[in-house]
């Protein structure tokens, strides 16, 4: 089901890697990318508290594109395209859903909603990410990592 | 005793000590049945104490938050005490990101949290 093809040849100038690849809209789906993304981040050299941060933003937005965007609808796919470099790790992942507000999103840090088990997704990722941004339509995320060299 | 698949019980002075098979908890289904053994086990300490060792995870998602939120308020409402050891930094972190670590009982080595039950 999923259409996984490298958009550029690995090793360009700046030895960066790139990687964009459709994902099937089911449950599990991100592993089709998140083992090669967490390969390349090592390689690239990032330390692992930062491949920890960009595997759990890029997880949570894979499961939110995947379940809240395309509504697990086999139909519809979440695409999703990588870059890293040793000092930027950039992922866009567009689902085909309607979208949302990421503003409506509750806080879910206020004390009367610390307990309730889902909504941590969006915060986890704008907070282990250096620079998170939407389309206007709301079915795109835009994440970056910079690390300083 | 029940038969597990994602956790490893063993009890130290009427305590459940839980470890997790996974290293990494993000799949849907492993969560799924992860929680169904968790809450299984609250049933089974019928107010006792569980404390969850972390020592072998090394990642967890919102997902598994959202399960150990629900296994916290499960253990309160049967009256046990649930607490939690050996998170590593970046886990800690998005405990306290998301405020959870008010929420949960977390010490710092499973001795420190054997010591907190007595």
């Amino acid at each position: 089901m999923s259409n996984s093809s490298p958009s550029s040849a690995d090793g360009s100038a700046d030895s960066s890697w790139q990687k964009s690849i459709d994902l099937p809209s089911e449950r599990g789906a991100s592993k089709l990318i998140m083992d090669e993304l967490l390969d390349r981040l090592g390689e690239h050299g990032w330390p692992s508290a930062d491949i920890f941060s960009i595997h759990l933003a890029a997880e949570e937005a894979i499961v939110n594109a995947i379940v809240h965007g395309n509504k697990l609808d086999d139909t519809k796919k979440v695409h999703v395209e990588c870059l890293v470099s040793p000092t930027l790790a950039r992922i866009e992942i567009t689902d085909e859903g309607d979208g949302f507000n990421p503003a409506d999103v509750p806080d879910c840090t206020q004390d009367d909603r610390l307990d309730v088990p889902s909504g941590r997704g969006v915060m986890l990722i704008h907070n282990f990410m250096t620079k998170v941004a939407y389309n206007a339509k709301g079915n795109q995320v835009v994440m970056e990592k910079s690390r300083d060299k | 005793m029940a038969n597990y698949r994602r956790i490893v019980v063993t009890n130290t002075n009427g305590v459940a000590i839980v470890s997790f098979n996974d290293k990494k908890i993000l799949d849907e289904a492993s969560i799924q049945e992860l929680g169904s053994e968790l809450f299984g086990l609250v049933e089974e300490q019928a107010g006792g104490g569980i404390l969850l060792n972390f020592d072998n995870v090394e990642f967890l998602s919102s997902a598994a938050l959202g399960k150990l939120i629900t296994l916290d308020r499960k253990v309160k409402a049967s009256k046990g005490r649930l607490k939690m050891c050996n998170i590593r930094p970046e886990i800690f972190e998005v405990f306290q990101i998301t405020k959870l670590n008010k929420v949960f009982d977390i010490r710092k080595d499973a001795g420190d949290a054997l010591k907190a039950f007595s």
